[in-house]
Formats: structure tokens, sequence, C-alpha cells
């Protein structure tokens, strides 16, 4: 066990490393530098020429490199030169609002996948397994933002029971329940469109789960020993189901990353994905990095985290 | 007599000869009505845009007309025109076009890489093996639309090859996996050992003997490639790092919609192509669950 989970690890780091290699390539590659977004035009290029031996921008790449992850682990993510400050103060307003995003898109995908997934998968071949697999099928085929757009058209705009942009009313003073309210409002919409799409492989994955289950010896001898129905469904049949899907939490980590750019893009919903866009439009490379940076590095450990939970599931795995 | 004589020559020639894959597909999809449609929608609709597109003017249709925005539909404009003049019909056609070949480009381009990667991978197992799919599953890992909108950023020179090239290069490793596992059976069947004993070439048993062996699952991955990277496309050009403005695809004009007005009054501009959008994803789709079916006996219908 503590063998796998440390095996495990010691993939990560590489990865990691990795990941900050190809970050800083696309650092490099991008036009301009720390300097030429904050300084006036009017300086000598001699006295700007001078600054950057001093700031070591003229230095060989490994150790600009060497430079640039030392000041990484010191939470030194440089400055955002559109918004003048550092990029750490910048992102943390956002990751919050983001994380709520992420948090509530999590709770609806369970909460549509486990009941959906159990019907389709107990009462298979009947109809309400076949509206339940029609729902799927149409949901893996409709790309997320279309189907964000449809909803912010119908409930934003034509039935405007939500809001149509903005993570809180504005003047609200925080802490109190409005407050709160506002919030919660104001995330329904971008969290349940995205949970809608992509909790439709968590309901496939569990309902084939069940349906195979099913038919597992174990299951004709709890029947057979007289255990109800219900019994056999809730504690012999969902307790071997559900372990798997428990195990994918990390990967809808990573998957939800991709779906947050576009839902918070449509929603005008201020968290990290919208920042990340914003700033390649307004070239300012420094968050466009260190956004990459982070997901990428949420992303590496949302897959750690499944494989840990899997390999406690599944004992299979850890022999690997 | 003479007929039951003539069926009986046919059940023998049936037996001998194992039907082939193009005929087990058209069993499997006049058996399914959906699959039908589908295919002949795609079929219809493919030959109309290429075709039309070679007779319609493009400047011409992407030429900015100040004195005709955001007209609602009418007899000179089916669609009615954008904000800045352009005739929505004549970029729902381009855009569908454009969708459609790069959706096949990346798919094409992903599937040279993958289907070798996952062949070397796979057949070399061991050392060769752990290192490549290591590289893989960090590939696999990365956040792939920010990746690639930040790499469509900053490329300098962009145009839309560099696009397909940039989405490729993130977009291989899903159908490189899938090869590799089903290389990693094929290669200890006898036909691979006994060719190995024979002293066959790796790169021979590689490329001309297990390769055709798993074409069926190669064509069914690419077909529903093919439906997830037309929608790709078309989402990163939603969000605007697609295709530019002036080769317009289906996404760019969703990309309209993201104007507040656009989305609640003026429906003709983003609708139609939402709906192609998702009617193309879908017959895909059921296209390549057909397929799958052809290509899996168990899975048959007929």
């Amino acid at each position: 066990m503590w063998k796998f989970i440390v095996r495990r690890l010691v993939i990560t780091f590489p990865q990691i490393i990795l990941l900050s290699l190809l970050v800083f390539l696309m650092a490099e590659m991008m036009p301009g530098d720390a300097l030429s977004g904050l300084l006036d035009p009017n300086i000598d290029p001699a006295a700007i020429e001078e600054q950057r031996i001093k700031l070591g921008l003229n230095d060989p790449w490994h150790i600009k490199y060497a430079d640039w992850v030392a000041g990484l682990v010191q939470g030194d993510l440089g400055q955002s030169f559109k918004f003048k400050m550092p990029v750490t103060e910048l992102i943390e307003q956002r990751l919050v609002n983001s994380f709520w995003l992420g948090v509530a898109t999590l709770i609806f995908t369970y909460l549509i996948a486990i009941p959906l997934g159990i019907t389709s998968g107990r009462y298979n071949d009947t109809w309400a397994d076949q509206m339940i697999t029609g729902y799927t099928y149409i949901g893996f085929a409709t790309p997320l933002f279309i189907f964000a757009l449809v909803v912010l058209w119908i409930f934003g705009f034509q039935l405007q029971w939500f809001p149509t942009s903005g993570s809180v009313e504005p003047g609200m003073v925080p802490g109190t329940f409005e407050y709160v309210l506002s919030k919660i409002q104001h995330l329904l919409l971008p969290s349940l469109s995205l949970a809608l799409i992509t909790t439709v492989n968590t309901v496939q994955y569990l309902r084939s789960e069940i349906i195979d289950t099913k038919q597992k010896d174990f299951i004709i001898t709890a029947r057979a020993k007289g255990a109800s129905e219900s019994r056999v469904y809730n504690r012999h049949i969902l307790r071997n189901s559900l372990l798997p899907i428990a195990a994918f939490f990390g990967f809808e980590i990573t998957g939800l990353i991709g779906g947050t750019v576009f839902v918070e893009q449509i929603f005008g919903y201020p968290g990290m994905g919208q920042l990340f866009l914003e700033s390649v439009v307004g070239r300012d490379y420094s968050v466009v990095t260190s956004v990459v940076l982070l997901f990428g590095i949420a992303s590496i450990l949302g897959a750690l985290i499944s494989d840990i939970i899997l390999s406690l599931v599944d004992p299979r795995i850890r022999i690997k | 007599m003479e007929t039951n004589n003539v069926n009986g020559q046919d059940q023998v020639q049936d037996t001998t000869k194992s039907p082939s894959g193009a005929s087990i597909f058209w069993r499997e999809i006049t058996r399914d009505k959906m699959a039908l449609i589908s295919l002949i929608f795609l079929v219809l609709i493919t030959a109309f845009v290429y075709g039309i597109s070679l007779f319609l003017n493009k400047e011409e249709i992407v030429r900015v007309d100040l004195f005709s925005i955001h007209q609602a539909p009418s007899e000179e404009f089916w669609l009615g025109t954008d904000y800045g003049g352009r005739d929505v019909f004549g970029q729902l056609i381009i855009g569908t076009r454009n969708s459609l070949s790069i959706g096949i480009l990346v798919t094409l381009m992903t599937g040279i890489i993958g289907i070798v990667y996952g062949l070397v991978s796979g057949y070399f197992g061991g050392q060769v093996d752990n290192m490549m799919m290591r590289i893989l599953d960090f590939f696999l890992i990365l956040p792939f639309l920010m990746v690639v909108i930040a790499f469509v950023a900053i490329v300098p020179t962009y145009s839309v090859w560099t696009f397909s090239l940039i989405m490729t290069a993130f977009l291989w490793m899903g159908i490189a996996r899938l090869i590799r596992s089903k290389v990693l059976q094929e290669k200890e069947l006898d036909y691979a050992q006994a060719s190995k004993t024979l002293g066959s070439s790796n790169f021979k048993i590689m490329f001309l003997q297990v390769l055709p062996n798993v074409t069926s699952l190669i064509v069914v991955t690419m077909t529903l490639n093919l439906a997830a990277n037309i929608g790709l496309e078309s989402g990163l050009s939603f969000l605007g790092f697609g295709f530019p403005e002036s080769t317009p695809s289906l996404g760019t004009l969703l990309s309209y919609a993201t104007n507040p007005q656009t989305l609640e009054y003026r429906w003709w501009i983003w609708v139609p192509a939402a709906v192609l959008i998702l009617l193309l994803m879908l017959a895909v789709r059921n296209v390549g669950e057909a397929l799958k079916r052809a290509a899996d006996a168990r899975q048959r219908r007929g």
C-alpha cells in the first residue's frame, strides 16, 4: 500500500518539473519581458540594457529557469503589467470564486449522476433507462459552450430567473445573509450547466458498473440467502459500484478546469478561467503562464488523488 | 428443387468466405435507422458545403458592409447579417466547410501520431513502453484548453496550419493509448509470434502484420475523435482562439453570441450555427457507434 503511494509520488515530481519547463518555455517564447511593460519609453536604451543585466534577463536559459523556480517556491509569480499588481494577489481574488464554482459543480455532478446512474442500472432496458441513456447520448455530443449559451439565453434572458453575469450583486456587504444568497444565485446557472454536461460520463459509468455487478456470483448468493431486493441493491451492489466513482473524483477536477474557462466566459463569472482569457487577450503574459502552471499542478494533483483512492479501493492496481 | 439448390450453394459460399468489413458495416447501418439517416445527412452536407463553396464568392461574404449591419433574415440575406453586415448564411456554409476540414485534418494527424506511438510502445513493451507511457501520461494530464490557447496566443505566424499543429500536439494521446493496449494483446498471438520466429523484422511485423489487425479499432476511434475535434475546434473559435475572423468557422458565428444583445435579440446569427454543430457531432457519433458495433461481433444487431 505505502509502497504504491510512494512510487506514485515519485512519478509526480518529474511531472511537475516537466510542466514547469513547458510553462517556462512558453514564457520565453512570449514577446516582451518583465521590463518592457514597466518602463517609460523616454529612458535611454543603454540604461535599460544595464537594468536588464542587473535583473538577469540576459542570462543563459538555465540560470533564468533556476531564478524563476526559486521565485515560484517563495510564492513570487511576477508582476501583472496590466493590473499593476503582483500576480499572486490578483490570482487570490479569482481563485476563491473558481473554487466555489468547482465545489458547486462537483456537488451537482454527483447529485445528478448517482440517482440517474442507479435508476438506469437497476431498471436497465425500461423506459426510464432509455430516457437516461438518451440524455447521456445527447450530453456526450453537446459541446459545453453551446449548452451554456442556450441555458443563459433561456433562464438568464428570456425567463430572467437568474443574473446573467458577475459573481455577486454589486453593493452587497460581505458576510451578510443576502451576500451569501446572492453569491449562490450567481453560482447556480454556471455550475448547473457545467454539471449537466460533465455528469454524463459518471452516469454511464455507474450504469454499466451496476449492470456488471448485478450478474456477479456474490449477488446471486445474497439473493439466495433471502436478502430483500432493497438490501441487495443498497448494501451489496451500490457499495461495489460507487467505489470506482469515488476514485474518479480527482479526474473530475482535471475535467472541470477546461469547463470553467467556457462557463466563466459565458456567464461573465470572474474566476480563474475568465482571468486567463482576459490576460491572453490583453497580452498580460506573466498572468497567463501563472494560471497555466497553477491549473497544471492542480491537474497533476487531481490525478494523484484519483490514483491513490483507486489503489485503496482496488487492490489489483497496487500489484502493477 | 432448383431454387433449393441455389440457396444451398449460397450457404456454402457464405461459410467459406467471411463477409467483408464494408458489407458488415453496411448491414449494421441499414439495421439502425438513426445511423443511416446520420450517414446520409453527413454525405449530403459535406457534398453541399464543399460543392457550393466552389461557386461562392468568399471575399463577398467576409467583406464588411456597414449599410446592412444586423439585418433580420430577408430574401436578400436568408439568415440575416452579423455586426459587420456580412451574410450569415454564406458564413454558415464556409464555416461548416472550415470546421469539417480542420476536424478531419486534426483527426488524421493525431491518428497517424497516435498509431505509430501506440504501435511502438505496445510492440516493444518493457522499458520502452514504460518510458513512453510516462510521457503520454504527462501530456494527458495537461490542462488541454489552456495550453492550446496559450500556444495559439504566442505563436508568431498564426495560420490554420499552426492552429491544427498545436491542436494535434496535445490530442494524440487517447488513440495512442488505445492502440497500445490492443497491440499488447495482439503481439502475443500466434501469427505475430510465428512471424517473429520466421525472422521478420520488427518493422514488418508492426506495420504490415499487426497494424492491419487493429484497423477496425482505428477506424472506430478516429470517427468518434472526429466528432470530438469538431466540437473542440468550434469551442476554441468560440473563445476567439481558433480560426481568424476572415476565415469563419461555426464557432466564430457562435462567438458573436457573447454579446448579450446578439444572444437575446438576434437569434439568426448564432442559433443556426449551434444547431449545425450539434447535428454534425451527433451524426458523426451515430455513424461511429454503428462502426463500433460492426467491428465487434458481440454488439452487432444484424
